[in-house]
Order: C-alpha cells, then structure tokens, then sequence
C-alpha cells in the first residue's frame, strides 16, 4: 500500500501539470460550457500531446499506461478545471468496446479518429419503452443481403447532434425477446433516414437527443460482435462506462466542492450550514479514496468490478446534495438566473442539471439493486 | 500507486480473524505471543518492528470480533509516548497502558497501568483507585480513577495530537470491522430468511437499505485505510483525515447496526442474538471521545477558517 506517485507517474504529473498550464483553454468569462469547436480544439490538442486514450493498447493509438496515468490526468484537468475531451462517448464506451470486440477494419478505420476527436461518437441505447430495462430495446435491425435496415427511435443520447457515429444496439431477430436477438452496429449518422431531434432539458439547454431511424441503411461489416450477440458487446460498453469513470466523476465534484468552499466563504454560513459542508467534504474525500481502492483492484484484475457501481451512485447523490447546498448558501439570489445571478447562474445551471446525475447512466435504484446483487450477493429481485 | 493491503497484511487479516472468532476472551500474553502487541515496536525491543498499517488491520478486526482487550488503548493511544524500554515491557505481553484524559477511562478493569497528562508531560499514575462503572457497551467498560501520584515521566504533552489521531483512526477502523459484520449477518439473514415465498433479499425494501450500507462502509474503510495511511507515513494530512474516518466511520457503523436489527426483524431484537453487542460497540464508538459533530466542526474550521 502506497499512495505516493512512482518516480514515473510523478515525471507524467509533472509534465502534465506543466503541459497544462500552457494550453489549457482560456476561462470564459461565464461558466458557460464552452461551444463545440472551442472543445473540438483543445480535444485536438490533447490528441497531439498524448493525452488521449492514454489506457489504449499503443496498437490502436493510445499511451498503453496503467490505468493510474489516467487518474493522474483526471486529477490534474479538475485542478485547473479543465474541460474533458470532446469525445467521452467514443473514448469511455465506444473505442473500448471496438477495441474488445471490433473487426480489424473497424479499428483501424475508427480508432485513431475517436482519439484525434475528428470523429464524435453518440450512443444508441435507450429508447422510450427501454429505459433502466434496456432487454426491452425494439429498435430494429432486418437484414436485406449486404446490410441491414434500421427502424425505430433512441432518446437521451449524447452528442448525437454534433456526432459522426453511434454505437447503436437493435434488434436483428424480430421474433426474439429480451437479451438474446439483439445485435450491436456502428451507425454513420449522416446516413440518409436518420433523424436527431434535441430534447430540452430542466436547465433549459439540450444535451441529449432523440434518434430517429426510418429504413437506414447499414453495411454488415458494421456489426461489432456477433450478429444476434449485441447484449453481450453492450455489456461491455456499459462496465466500461460505469468502471473507469470513478476518478472523472470524483475530479468534477472536487471542482464544484471547491467552488462551494469559496462560495461559503464569500457569503458566510451558519454553523448548521457548516456541519453540512464538512460532511460532504468527507464523503468527497471518501469517494477519491474509494477510487484509489477500484482502481488499485483494476490495475490487478485489469477489468473493473461491480464495485464502480459505488462510485457512480455515492458521486451523484452527493453532487446533488452539494449543489442544494449552494442554494441554501445563496438564499433569495438563487433565484436569479443568468447575468443577475452570483457566480453567472452556476449554480443554479449546477443543481438543476444535477438531478440527472441519479438517472443517467444507470437510475440509482438499479445502481443498487446490482449492488445488492453482484457484491453482497442477494437473490435478483427482477 | 496502490492502494490495495499487501499479500502480508491480507494473511494477517485472514490469521487475526480465524483465531479471534476461535478465542472470545483473549488473554494480553495470547495477543502478545501473537506478535500483536509489539507489531510496531523495534525487534530491538523485542518487537515485530511493522507499523501501524498492520496494527490497522487488528484494530479493524478486534472490532469485528468485539474483543474484550485494552489493546486499542494500550497499542493505539499510549504506545508512542512510551520509552523503548516500556515498549518493550508491551511487546512481551508485561503490561498494558490506557490514558486517562477526561473523568470517564476506558480499559481500566483490563489495563495494567495509567497514563496521564499533567503540564507539558505524559506521567505513568501509580497508587490511584480504580472504580469500573456499568456500561452499555459490556465489552468495554469505563472506569474513574482517583488519587494517586506521578510515577515516571514517560513523554512530553506534545505528542497529545499524534496520540489523539491515532486513537480517531482506531476508533474507525474498529468501527469499519463492526458495520462489516452487521452487514455480512443481515445478507446471511437476508438470504435465508423465507416469508411469502421467497428469501426476504428478494425484496427490494430489503436489499436496498443493505446496499446503501455496504455503499456508507466502503466509502468509510477508504476514509479509514487512507487515515491509517498518513499516520503510518507521518503525513501532514494525518489529524484531518482520522476527524474525517472516525465521524464518517462511527456513523456508518451505527446505521449497519440499525439496518441489520431492522432486516432481522424480531431475532434481531433479542439478548441472544450478537446484533446488540456490536449496535452498543458501535454506539460506544460514535459516543467516545470526540463526536461527529464536533469533529466536522473542526473539519469546518479547517476548510472555511474560523466559525461565525
């Protein structure tokens, strides 16, 4: 047990830390995300500095590192509150699943763009009837001689009105019910029959996205996996989503946990006020140490554990806590939007969109209905 | 980096757990033929010369086991503040310390001798009366000492905050053992248990709240393990982290226990059952010392500067 850097991933926080301080993107003068090309750039940039992909095998482009490189860079783009790579979807959950269950066409003709961000990718999971019960997934998939035809709708998807690709699992057996008949496919989204319609949100702006597909026409060579195989290669997707994305969610509530420290200083906070800061300070620091433990257990086993459940869970709860918290600091003023509001409506922007956290990626009803089964070993309860 | 026990302190553990579950009541000179007690002391010494990431480990599991022992007091609290040649007298098992720093002492029916504070100095106490007082926490009783005089200087006062954050980082560690035991027996229950049917863990009414628990005692043995951490390194962040693991860890064990009894419904509520004697040891734990309330308080003032 030992916490400290090795003398290699002290040289890499360094040059890091360095690397950062003279091309992170400028702040803007509101906290508002910063516009697509903005981050298209700076994904760029990272891309040529090798900051992308760094876990990737070297084979497909990326670093080849220990997954604790890839903590070191989560934490030092929170310490300067620096944006993500443009493309998380293709980085976290699309790249590794080509790379686990790809062709060899596929990764050489999709990875090295997923790292150079000069592809975006979007995910086709969720549809309206397929939420935390994704089996229920009717988007479908007929094959017609050298490709299939698509029809059918996705929601809540990411990206999809800047993306190039989506990750999109259908089903190819229409007789087929539940887990088996599915199939996993790679989508050019401006194929013709696709159609992205954004879905405005609580906080007003529009993330996510419905997919609309109307007899699309997608190439064989496209389908990741096995035809008729696609829960086992969505599967894939989605541990890899909730297992390394420990140390991001941790760096982004350090961010908003520092910002809450500043604000509570700057207006003041009855003792009540600061027993509650000091508790999610703890639950912070509980989550960081928590992500050192999963990732210690990754770097041995190589493939992340239901534990990432606990992350993601304890990460969302929290930021919303926290974010309320700011709220109550704020008093009448959080009730001002925008350009009256202190901070530039951060944390308004903050706690609204917050009350995703505890839905996407996994509802925490189901984060721990998998806890209660994968790790204490309880009967399944569906 | 890593951040995972090593294969030694894995084999402790496995070692620590099977003979405390095989010996309910063991004798100071069992735990020092064991090695435990002089873990950290210098094989100089007559010591195993390891370190406190070791002693974690017991602490962590006679917690579990609810031991009656004044290992905690003796190994966690006074150990650093006694010259080598005491340390010595410990590590073979010839005596056993606790401190006396407020009206209530704990470990004074086990301790063989007392520590106290008095102006810039830690003294042993000799010839003082000793009165063990009933507690909810049968095994770990409290006591008052009376009278009495300074024996030997054994340290200075200022070592009163390192002994002070390794006491918070015990206290975590134990309670970490407790909750993980509350939780083991509700699954078991939980598993077991059949009504309308079905084991009870089917219902999600059930499972949940124990998720919730495994959720509040990983995150509460990160707290823990990383507090341990900095004491054994000597890192400043060491009295801030064990504020942080003793408040979030007490607290986390309680609500094990309560969980536990709730899932276990009317056995759980009974003399027989193990479930109240590890609730009061938690309970011991969350009430000892210093309280969540006022380490947060401390945690507050750390991070935000002064209260109002």
């Amino acid at each position: 047990m030992d916490l400290h850097d090795t003398p290699s991933e002290a040289q890499f926080r360094g040059d890091l830390r360095s690397w950062l301080a003279g091309n992170r993107p400028g702040a803007t003068d509101d906290d508002a995300p910063s516009p697509t090309e903005v981050l298209r750039d700076w994904s760029r940039r990272l891309y040529a500095a090798g900051y992308s992909g760094l876990t990737w095998p070297v084979e497909h482009g990326g670093g080849g590192k220990p997954y604790s490189y890839q903590a070191i860079f989560h934490e030092e783009l929170a310490r300067t509150e620096a944006p993500q790579h443009l493309g998380v979807i293709g980085l976290g959950m699309a790249g590794p699943t080509i790379i686990a269950h790809g062709t060899d066409a596929q990764k050489a003709s999709r990875l090295a763009h997923v790292l150079s961000a000069a592809e975006i990718w979007c995910q086709g999971f969720s549809e309206p009837d397929a939420g935390s019960d994704l089996s229920a997934v009717r988007t479908s998939a007929r094959l017609e001689g050298s490709h299939f035809v698509i029809d059918g709708q996705k929601v809540w998807s990411s990206y999809a009105h800047i993306a190039d690709w989506c990750l999109l699992i259908a089903r190819s057996d229409a007789a087929s019910e539940r887990q088996v008949g599915l199939t996993c496919l790679i989508v050019d989204m401006r194929s013709p029959g696709i159609e992205v319609r954004p879905l405005r949100q609580i906080t007003g702006e529009a993330e996510f996205n419905e997919i609309f597909f109307s007899g699309v026409e997608v190439p064989v060579e496209n389908v990741i996996g096995e035809i008729g195989e696609g829960w086992h290669v969505a599967m894939t997707t989605l541990l890899h989503e909730r297992g390394t994305l420990g140390f991001a969610l941790t760096a982004s509530l350090e961010v908003v946990m520092r910002r809450l420290i500043e604000l509570a200083r700057d207006r003041g906070a009855t003792a009540v006020q600061r027993d509650a800061i000091a508790r999610e300070w703890i639950e912070l620091e509980a989550l960081r140490y928590t992500a050192y433990r999963s990732l210690s257990d990754l770097m041995k086993t190589g493939v992340p554990g239901p534990e990432g459940a606990i992350l993601k869970l304890q990460w969302s709860e929290a930021n919303q806590r926290v974010t309320k918290l700011a709220l109550e600091l704020l008093g009448s003023d959080a009730q001002l939007l925008a350009g009256n509001a202190p901070y530039g409506g951060y944390w308004q922007y903050q706690q609204l969109r917050s009350r995703g956290n505890t839905i996407e990626a996994g509802t925490s009803e189901i984060l721990r209905s998998i806890i209660a089964e994968r790790v204490l070993g309880l009967p399944r309860s569906r | 980096m890593d951040f995972s026990p090593t294969p030694e302190q894995e084999e402790l553990r496995a070692q620590a757990r099977a003979f405390l579950a095989g010996s309910l009541q063991p004798s100071w000179d069992e735990l020092a033929e064991l090695g435990w007690t002089g873990a950290s002391v210098p094989e100089a010494e007559g010591g195993t010369g390891l370190g406190f990431l070791e002693e974690a480990v017991l602490f962590e599991e006679l917690g579990r086991a609810i031991t009656p022992t004044p290992f905690r007091s003796t190994v966690a609290v006074v150990l650093p503040a006694l010259p080598p040649d005491l340390q010595g007298e410990v590590a073979r098992g010839e005596a056993s310390w606790t401190l006396a720093t407020g009206p209530l002492v704990q470990d004074l029916d086990t301790a063989t001798r007392i520590a106290y504070v008095g102006g810039d100095s830690i003294w042993e106490l000799e010839g003082a009366e000793r009165e063990i007082l009933l507690t909810n926490d049968e095994s770990r009783p409290l006591g008052v000492v009376t009278g009495g005089s300074a024996g030997r200087r054994l340290g200075s006062s200022k070592l009163l905050p390192l002994l002070r954050t390794r006491s918070l980082t015990s206290l975590a560690l134990e309670a970490c053992g407790v909750g993980a035991r509350a939780l083991e027996l509700a699954v078991d229950h939980a598993n077991e248990r059949i009504q309308f049917g079905k084991a009870i863990g089917n219902y999600q009414a059930v499972s949940h709240p124990l998720a919730t628990t495994l959720v509040e005692l990983e995150l509460g043995r990160s707290l823990a393990q990383f507090a341990a951490w900095c004491v054994a390194e000597g890192d400043d962040r060491a009295p801030v982290a064990a504020a942080a693991a003793k408040a979030h860890c007490a607290d986390a064990a309680v609500a094990a226990c309560e969980r536990s009894i709730q899932t276990h419904g009317g056995i759980g509520f009974t003399w027989e059952h193990v479930l109240h004697r590890l609730y009061k040891r938690a309970l011991g734990i969350q009430a000892w010392d210093t309280s969540g309330e006022r380490l947060r308080a401390e945690i507050a003032d750390h991070l935000l500067g002064g209260g109002l």
